[in-house]
């Protein structure tokens, strides 16, 4: 079961940098993760690569294999040929720093941005009641493992730089739609999520959806129903009037 | 700007892609682009929409003055003074509802504007706004093209139950078009009731599930529907498409309309 | 030399686990300019690996559940080894701990009274785990780090910067703690690291640090810990003075993955025996029936019928004995496999597909399902799993001060989390850890805290020459020449511990295992790396060496002293427990250039919590020169 693979690896940080080669053992049940570190071991020590669990749960081995962002540790090499070259890349929307480590900071100042959980006036811990069922869209998006690979893939601010200004992108959508969602939560998220994170820039193409290692349904569960409560509150004439006449309060 | 920005790991292909990614936004457009020169061309065409009983899911309701003698199911309030083809009087709601769906606009911005053309594939737009700006905050009227969406739906699923009918208008017959115009209407109240907007009217908008409990039950109903959206986008947009076809077909005397009884 | 970067802060936390964050958010709320340092980004700690929940007597799923009873359990499960103290604070403080996380945000899954649901678990008489599926720890950490955020938006509020009190230096490395001896005994007075991501250093000024390292893992083959359990807070606190204890308290999870290679060790949540997974070996037989200790049978049933029954009425009958404390169920999983019994893998079956039906796997354990479907291509909902033991969790750890978490022998450090000893005694119960983070966490904060205030105008000072020595060591592995490659000294390293101060020891092969990590000494010392100082792993590697090193050997040491087995302690030539070594703890110093250990005896435990538990239990752990002692104490 032993093989020997043919690996493409970016290497360099940013003053520049490209594709190295390199042949190197697989063997069975390995994932691309294994297949770096063992050129770290072997033939590269200083290969930087970013990663800690190894199990899919903590986000931090984020990369690019065959130009598909993906977690290295959830990449089982059976899924390619023997004689396939395997390319891994760092992700293209951040800044590099070496090898296939980037810079995310990008999403900790956007996660800066979205002010926190708002408790609710007057209940002490521990008097806290909510209904599971009240709390499972929200809990969903909170199986996220911050590997910002649907950050990564959003091509609002991949392929246009400019945009990450005003993009808090798919990430920070969900964290969004947890709050707004929360049965708890005392603060009203609609608004904000439109004008100060551009929620509108999306054009729910769905690649946050299609590369989460979790499976959260990002775009149908947290994207489309936030468009969808922000045209409650800013463009549906009807609801608008309804709440001026004040026959539906809090919506 | 693109991917290539400044400070990133400089990489000049636009995509490392190995697969064929580009299938995926092709397939859609070569569709797309069938189903919209068909749909053209049998809209303004105005003849071959109505043999008793059947009537294209195009022409329904047929509103104008110049309808065929016993299509209206509505009458005629439209009047005279409009003379192309009666379909156009009414396609913009069901073609809006499509345009404006959320499933729709990821296929076609993803095919016809290449915005992204696949995931991690390079668009070729120098600028971005998404849907900030008109005409795309049009968008956001997607609800209202769901809610004239169910009285088209309504006025199809009458005409098909009209079609329980012989070509005299006698009940208590059934041909192969009363299938084609219930299959057809089936489709859309799927394609309706799965759609993000109805999901959120459902229930979607609710924080608190556990003091509704009937709309949590719909909510969950829908939800369930909502994860096929995509598919019965496809199958209906087919189906009204061929129930047209058929109805045209019978209309025009090049096949007879089977009756099983 | 080049100008290095100088923070000044009151406190700094070493570590962005639980423990850590806990620790930081309490700092900052007592006013404090806090620091947080970790080696991962910001919300990757380990902690997130955590499944199965936080113990805490909340009552909320069974009234009979107090503190008492969650005391009871936790020195039951420690073997009576415990810090009576810190196993008292904690079983008293966790429901608070845990009710303070849904201010912050939390979401735990629900009772039908809307409160928060709770589990059972190895070693709790009770449903007890406030749980999130099977994804407990990550929950956990994605809330204290919003809560740490919501602390920053404050700060930002008040005074336009985000980081004006509370800051994460995330991808930093501390390597030396600074001491200030000026007046004598040592004081904290600050930290010496380096930015990975630049290999740059960095000095932090500080009269207090917190370690909330986490442990060691990382000294073993076959582990579910992450590179980062490195044991860098044992290290860091031992070199500085401070003392290590009960390090030969090593627990192996009895059930972490054994194929695909790549993935061995890594783990299976109890909640998976919890919610009705069954033990087998390659004859079909469920043989943690013969393997109930006689201290346990009481609690345990004996008959696959009641315990089959248990599962839908856990009040009238006595619980399956694949909930034994983690010790147990690892020893009896371990002596299968030797005895030819073990699965294709190596290891044992775990069935859960038979007892429940797939949707409700799912949805109970959705990432166990998704990390087997992933990594292994088994779909648990129709096949069993193959488990083994792996390594999981150090009891021992610095030695600390209960109510302030001071670490004994030098002034101004302070540890909570797994890095700390004595909260779990020789075995730690599952669902402790988090609660253990949480409580301790807290305490740390305000022991730090407090400790500040006691100082105030006599703050120590970190001297050029602290600062010089830290850097020379550092970048001595890129003037070595001829050493050996990092790697290989660690993959080395691994194996020895793996081989001879594993799940099962004995005197021979521990003194064998102290000869060969001596010979370490001069390898790890000669290390060799190559490449700049940029993001360089095999420098980071070299670097974190040394506390590897320091750690194993004082686990063989500690282990090779111990002549008994008690919970993480397994030694076949001294198989019994043994109620004389109850009554002392292994303390471990670093001197010269290794570890010495001498004995010390155990705090005793108060009559008013000793009388919590039945005296034929007591007798079970206690000799009798002690029990005649407490007879006017009150033991029932």
């Amino acid at each position: 079961m032993t093989y020997t693979a043919k690996f493409r690896v970016w290497r360099g940080d940013d003053t520049g940098g490209g594709l190295v080669d390199f042949a190197v053992e697989v063997n069975e049940g390995e994932v691309v993760l294994d297949i770096i570190h063992r050129l770290q071991a072997t033939q590269a020590p200083d290969l930087a690569v970013r990663w800690n669990c190894k199990a899919g749960k903590c986000g931090s081995c984020s990369a690019e294999v065959n130009g598909l962002p993906r977690l290295m540790c959830m990449t089982r090499m059976n899924t390619f040929a023997e004689d396939e070259v395997v390319t891994v890349t760092p992700l293209r929307t951040f800044p590099v720093i070496r090898d296939l480590v980037t810079n995310v900071s990008f999403n900790y100042i956007k996660a800066r941005q979205i002010p926190a959980f708002a408790p609710p006036a007057g209940v002490a811990p521990g008097d806290y009641r909510m209904q599971q069922v009240d709390v499972q869209r929200s809990q969903e998006f909170r199986k996220c493992i911050e590997c910002f690979l649907c950050q990564n893939t959003c091509h609002v601010i991949r392929d246009h730089e400019e945009n990450k200004e005003a993009f808090a992108g798919p990430r920070m959508f969900i964290r969004l739609a947890e709050l707004d969602m929360h049965p708890l939560d005392s603060k009203d998220r609609k608004v904000e999520a439109q004008e100060d994170h551009g929620l509108g820039m999306c054009n729910i193409t769905k690649c946050c959806t299609e590369v989460c290692p979790e499976h959260i349904k990002i775009t149908d569960n947290a994207i489309i129903p936030m468009k969808e409560r922000v045209v409650d509150v800013k463009y549906d004439p009807l609801r608008w009037l309804g709440s001026k006449i004040g026959k539906r309060p809090g919506l | 700007m693109s991917v290539t920005a400044p400070g990133r790991a400089q990489i000049a292909a636009k995509t490392l892609r190995t697969d064929k990614w580009w299938l995926q936004p092709l397939g859609t457009v070569a569709v797309l682009l069938s189903f919209i020169v068909y749909a053209t061309w049998r809209a303004f065409e105005g003849a071959h929409y109505f043999t008793e009983p059947l009537i294209s899911p195009f022409y329904s309701p047929c509103l104008a003055t110049s309808c065929v003698e016993k299509s209206s199911l509505l009458g005629t309030p439209v009047g005279a003074w409009w003379t192309l083809s009666p379909a156009l009087l009414i396609l913009v709601f069901p073609l809006g509802f499509r345009m404006t769906c959320y499933y729709y606009r990821k296929a076609y911005y993803r095919s016809f504007w290449q915005s992204p053309p696949a995931c991690a594939v390079g668009e070729p737009h120098k600028k971005y706004t998404g849907e900030t700006r008109q005409p795309l905050l049009l968008q956001n009227s997607h609800r209202y093209f769901f809610y004239i969406g169910l009285v088209f739906n309504t006025l199809l699923t009458i005409d098909g139950f009209l079609a329980f009918r012989d070509h005299e208008g006698n009940w208590g017959h059934m041909s192969v078009g009363t299938l084609v115009l219930l299959t057809n209407a089936t489709l859309l109240w799927l394609y309706s009731l799965s759609c993000h907007s109805c999901r959120h009217a459902m229930g979607g908008r609710l924080n608190h599930f556990s003091k509704h409990p009937l709309r949590y039950k719909m909510w969950t109903l829908v939800s369930r529907l909502n994860t096929h959206h995509p598919k019965f986008a496809w199958f209906s947009l087919i189906g009204v498409a061929l129930a047209d076809y058929y109805v045209r077909c019978v209309a025009t005397g090049a096949i007879s309309d089977f009756y099983f009884f | 030399m080049s100008q290095i970067e100088r923070h000044s802060y009151d406190v700094i936390v070493i570590g962005a686990g639980g423990a850590g964050l806990r620790a930081a958010i309490e700092a900052r709320s007592r006013g404090l300019r806090t620091a947080i340092v970790c080696k991962s980004l910001f919300g990757k700690a380990h902690t997130v690996m955590a499944e199965g929940g936080i113990a805490a007597a909340m009552g909320n799923v069974n009234s009979n559940d107090n503190w008492q009873v969650h005391f009871r359990d936790t020195m039951r499960g420690g073997k009576f080894l415990n810090n009576y103290r810190m196993a008292e604070l904690h079983a008293k403080e966790a429901p608070q701990r845990v009710w303070e996380l849904e201010t912050y945000g939390a979401l735990f899954d629900r009772t039908k009274d809307g409160k928060i649901s709770q589990r059972n678990f190895g070693g709790h008489e009770y449903p007890r785990l406030a749980h999130v599926g099977d994804r407990t720890g990550l929950e956990l950490i994605r809330t204290l780090q919003q809560k740490v955020v919501s602390l920053q938006q404050e700060d930002f509020a008040a005074t336009g910067d985000y980081e004006s009190h509370l800051k994460v230096f995330a991808e930093c490395s501390i390597t030396d703690l600074l001491l200030d001896e000026a007046s004598g005994a040592p004081r904290i007075a600050g930290a010496f690291g380096y930015w990975r991501e630049t290999g740059e250093f960095i000095v932090f000024e500080a009269p207090a640090v917190i370690l909330a390292t986490g442990g060691i893992g990382k000294s073993f083959k076959v582990t579910s810990n992450s590179w980062e359990y490195t044991g860098d807070g044992h290290a860091l606190a031992a070199r500085s003075g401070s003392r290590l204890i009960n390090m030969e308290f090593v627990q192996f999870h009895p059930t972490g993955m054994v194929w695909p290679p790549s993935v061995k060790g890594i783990l299976v949540t109890e909640s998976v025996r919890g919610d009705g997974g069954v033990l087998t070996n390659s004859e079909g037989r469920r043989f943690m029936f013969d393997y109930i200790p006689d201290v346990f049978k009481k609690q345990y049933a004996t008959t696959e019928e009641e315990a089959d029954r248990w599962y839908t009425d856990p009040d009238n009958n006595k619980r399956p004995p694949e909930l034994l404390p983690r010790d147990e169920v690892a020893r009896a999983i371990n002596s299968e496999v030797k005895a030819g019994r073990g699965s294709p893998h190596g290891g044992v079956f775990l069935d859960v597909s038979k007892r429940l039906p797939a949707e409700t796997i799912k949805a109970k354990l959705p990432s166990m399902y998704h990390q087997f479907k992933e990594l292994a291509g088994v779909d648990i909902t129709a096949e069993p799993m193959e488990v083994g033991p792996t390594c999981h969790y150090v009891m021992g750890g610095v030695e600390v001060d209960p109510d302030s978490t001071a670490a004994v022998g030098v002034a101004g450090l302070f540890a909570a989390g797994e890095v700390a000893g004595g909260m779990h005694g020789s075995n730690r119960l599952g669902g402790n850890s988090l609660s253990d983070l949480l409580v301790f966490g807290h305490r740390a904060g305000l022991g730090a805290a407090d400790y500040l205030q006691g100082i105030a105008g006599s703050r120590p000072s970190v001297t050029p020459q602290m600062v010089a020595t830290a850097e020379q060591t550092a970048l001595q592995p890129f003037h070595n020449e001829g050493g050996e490659n990092p790697y290989t000294i660690h993959a080395e390293l691994q194996q020895t511990m793996n081989d001879l101060v594993g799940i099962i020891r004995n005197g021979a092969e521990l003194a064998e295992a102290i000869a060969r990590l001596d010979s370490f000494k001069e390898r790890v010392r000669a290390v060799k790396v190559t490449g700049g100082r940029a993001f360089n792993p095999g420098w980071h590697l070299a670097l974190d060496l040394p506390n590897l090193l320091l750690v194993s050997e004082a686990l063989a040491r500690a282990a090779l002293m111990r002549e008994e087995s008690r919970g993480g302690h397994t030694r076949d030539d001294f198989p019994g427990m043994d109620n004389q070594w109850r009554q002392v703890n292994l303390v471990c110093r670093a001197e010269g250039d290794g570890i010495a250990v001498e004995k010390q005896p155990i705090p005793v435990i108060p009559s008013e919590l000793l009388g919590l538990f039945e005296v034929s239990e007591l007798e079970k752990y206690f000799t009798s020169a002690e029990l005649a002692g407490l007879s006017t104490g009150g033991a029932q």
